[in-house]
């Protein structure tokens, strides 16, 4: 069984995080980076799946700067058997429609018989790239999983997702491509072993002209959606107080729900 | 476990940064443990950083490392509740080129990292989010670590405790027994953010000059101990240490000890208007020579704070005897390899070049300091009252001739103080900071 997991290295959850001065962006500087969490789901499912039929083969694949090499080496080091970085200068600000796009020509090369994402990430929220590799590779895909049952056999896989008021189970053939949901597993520690081979075990880099795709298809300048403005939320108003006694206090209160917050 | 280490080093702050470079660029294989997030996500470090050590572990390293200010000023206040005398000490020749006076603030949360780095570029290993719950021994020797992770157990002919004030692992081999509350301060501290234009011109600053202010009396309660404040690019440093006792005594928790600090009128001015970052509080070593324990067992050296390596006394030094430590460690560890010898006997040029250098040397020197400072609070509160008073009663403008006024002073220097009482007290604080 060959795996890919594809995933990304953001902001870690308790960052303070605020606009770049250009409202582009955000402001990196004194940032701590972590494996978004909903690909860690999908890095523990490929290893419970190897685990389970007693071989394969994981691939995790990142696209970003030097520093992006970090989180691959984390997912290496809690059992992932490969990684593909793919790192070019011309990729700056591209969209999520891009990114897929090289993406899809990085998985192509692969023969895969899964491809993993996490169902968004947590910086951009955005949860496209998975669904659309899914669309560009012509593959089935099921989102936000939340338990995965693999019939190896009969090249089947049978999805789990929890919908409102219930779970959605879908059967599909493989190669297809999910992307995880919470409640899914339990992402492992990786072991000290783990750690130190890490180090050796094999990272690949690749650039657009590896991967035979025109710089300029990619990037700000081309990307499809544009972000217009970061803005931070507004800051909360102080409240006020309702002067009097309780029952004063009350019917002012229901005058300001009715009149000002014109919620009654 | 069949990757055997030469060394595995506990705690990746200065001192065992330090060493792993050392012994990494030996090309010995050396593994880091770090329980925080990343190396210096962990520190509690006041401001400024001495760097004679670092000059010879990373020659011309202010190129790179992060460093804030360099150090041209020095101040040192006297408080009571309203008056303030200061000594101020500022020299040119400290502003001439790099490394200036070899001290300049810095921020830990970005040297430690940076110091770490050059390690591992060197080779060494470096595992952050990892705890060493333990020593692995074998017929009485340290023969490796256990980590707390799956596998966690690790072999290296030779274990450098590098962890800190409370170093567990001191404690578990037997080196070092639980402390008593006077060698230990408490240290709180703020990173206060203003514009560097209200810096400079607040602190009398230009370009990336800095200055250490440190303060005591009142603005600490009296207590035996200081505040500080020292200047980064764009951010203050500021914050009280004080040794455990005094809060006891005074009844005093550390933020409420910095909160007055910071609300002394002579204080207020130099921080108003900016925002707290960060907030920080630990434990310093300040027990002195007497409290450095046995640093060498068989297979097991401890450095830095591990070993209460600080020097309390004026300097307010340990990143720089950390980073001396660690490098010796590492020379010891080098030369022991040559000859496969990892024994207490082995290792003993480690603490020949304790002592033979600044660590040990400044240690004994101020070795008195500590109990001086315990036994003679009156240099804490009642004198600085006292002179800061009189200070007042001289400069104070009125129709009271002059000779009155100063007839009056003396008198009241004669009825407070006890003349000879007071030159005895006088002559240990000789003793204590300026005899060998």
């Amino acid at each position: 069984m060959k795996i890919a997991v594809c995933i990304k290295q953001v902001p870690a959850t308790e960052s303070k995080i605020k606009p770049a001065a250009d409202g582009k962006d955000i402001d990196r500087t004194g940032l701590s980076f972590v494996v978004n969490p909903y690909d860690e789901f999908g890095v523990e499912e490929a290893l419970k799946i190897k685990e389970q039929l007693g071989e394969g083969r994981i691939t995790v694949i990142s696209i970003g700067s030097d520093k992006t090499a970090e989180a691959l080496r984390t997912c290496l080091a809690v059992g992932a058997d490969q990684a593909i970085h793919i790192k070019d200068a011309a990729l700056e600000g591209s969209d999520a429609h891009a990114l897929a796009r090289v993406l899809t020509a990085a998985l192509q090369r692969e023969n895969l018989d899964i491809i993993f994402f996490g169902k968004q990430a947590i910086d951009d929220d955005s949860g496209a790239v998975g669904i659309y590799v899914a669309e560009m590779m012509n593959l089935p895909h099921v989102s936000a999983i939340n338990k995965l049952e693999i019939l190896s056999d009969e090249n089947r896989a049978v999805a789990h997702r929890q919908i409102e008021g219930g779970t959605e189970i879908i059967e599909v053939s493989l190669p297809a491509v999910f992307t995880c949901q919470k409640e899914l597993n339990e992402p492992r520690y990786a072991s000290l072993p783990g750690i130190m081979k890490a180090k050796q075990k094999p990272l690949s880099v690749l650039s657009l002209a590896d991967l035979e795709i025109a710089p300029d298809s990619v990037g700000l300048d081309n990307a499809v959606i544009t972000l217009d403005q970061l803005s931070p939320p507004p800051t909360r108003t102080a409240g006020t107080p309702l002067e009097g006694n309780a029952e004063e206090a009350v019917s002012e209160l229901v005058r300001l729900l009715r009149e000002e917050a014109k919620v009654l | 476990m069949s990757d055997k280490f030469d060394v595995a080093i506990v705690g990746a702050g200065p001192s065992g940064a330090a060493a792993a470079l050392t012994l990494a660029k030996a090309g010995l294989s050396v593994v880091v443990f770090e329980r925080g997030e990343f190396p210096g996500s962990k520190n509690m470090f006041g401001g400024v950083l001495y760097t004679p050590i670092l000059d010879k572990l990373v020659p011309g390293f202010w190129e790179e490392a992060p460093l804030e200010r360099h150090i041209v000023k020095r101040r040192f206040g006297l408080f009571s509740e309203s008056s303030e005398a200061a000594f101020e000490f500022r020299c040119e020749d400290f502003n001439q080129k790099p490394p200036f006076n070899q001290s300049f603030s810095a921020l830990r949360a970005q040297f430690d990292p940076w110091l770490a780095k050059k390690a591992k570029e060197a080779g060494a290993l470096i595992i952050p989010e990892t705890v060493v719950d333990d020593l692995l021994w074998k017929d009485g020797k340290v023969i490796g670590v256990k980590a707390r992770r799956e596998g966690g157990e690790i072999e290296a002919d030779v274990v450098i405790a590098a962890d800190g004030v409370n170093s567990f692992l001191a404690k578990k081999s037997g080196l070092r027994k639980d402390f008593s509350w006077n060698v230990l301060a408490v240290a709180a501290k703020e990173i206060i953010a203003l514009p560097r234009g209200t810096i400079e011109d607040r602190f009398g600053l230009e370009g990336n000059e800095g200055v250490a202010v440190e303060c005591f009396g009142d603005v600490v309660a009296g207590t035996v101990g200081a505040g500080f404040i020292y200047t980064n690019r764009e951010t203050l440093s500021v914050g009280v240490a004080c040794s455990i006792n005094a809060f006891i005594d005074k009844k005093i928790v550390p933020n409420d000890l910095l909160e007055r600090f910071k609300n002394h009128p002579s204080i207020r001015r130099l921080i108003r208007g900016g925002k707290t970052l960060e907030y920080a509080g630990h434990m310093i070593p300040e027990g002195g020579y007497k409290q450095v324990p046995e640093v060498i067992a068989d297979g097991l050296l401890l450095v830095g704070d591990a070993a209460h390596l600080v020097n309390a006394s004026f300097y307010h030094e340990g990143t720089n005897l950390a980073m001396a430590s660690g490098l010796f460690a590492a020379e010891t560890i080098i030369e022991a390899k040559k000859k496969d010898d990892f024994s207490r006997n082995g290792l003993k040029a480690y603490f020949q070049k304790l002592e033979e250098s600044f660590v040990l040397k400044d240690l004994k020197k101020y070795r008195q300091v500590e109990v001086w400072a315990h036994k003679n609070n009156k240099f804490f509160k009642e004198y600085p009252d006292l002179m800061l008073e009189v200070l007042k009663d001289y400069f104070t403008v009125s129709e009271t001739p002059k000779a009155h006024i100063q007839q009056a002073i003396v008198k009241k220097l004669r009825t407070r103080l006890k003349p000879l009482r007071t030159l005895v007290e006088l002559n240990q604080f000789r003793k204590s900071f300026f005899s060998s």
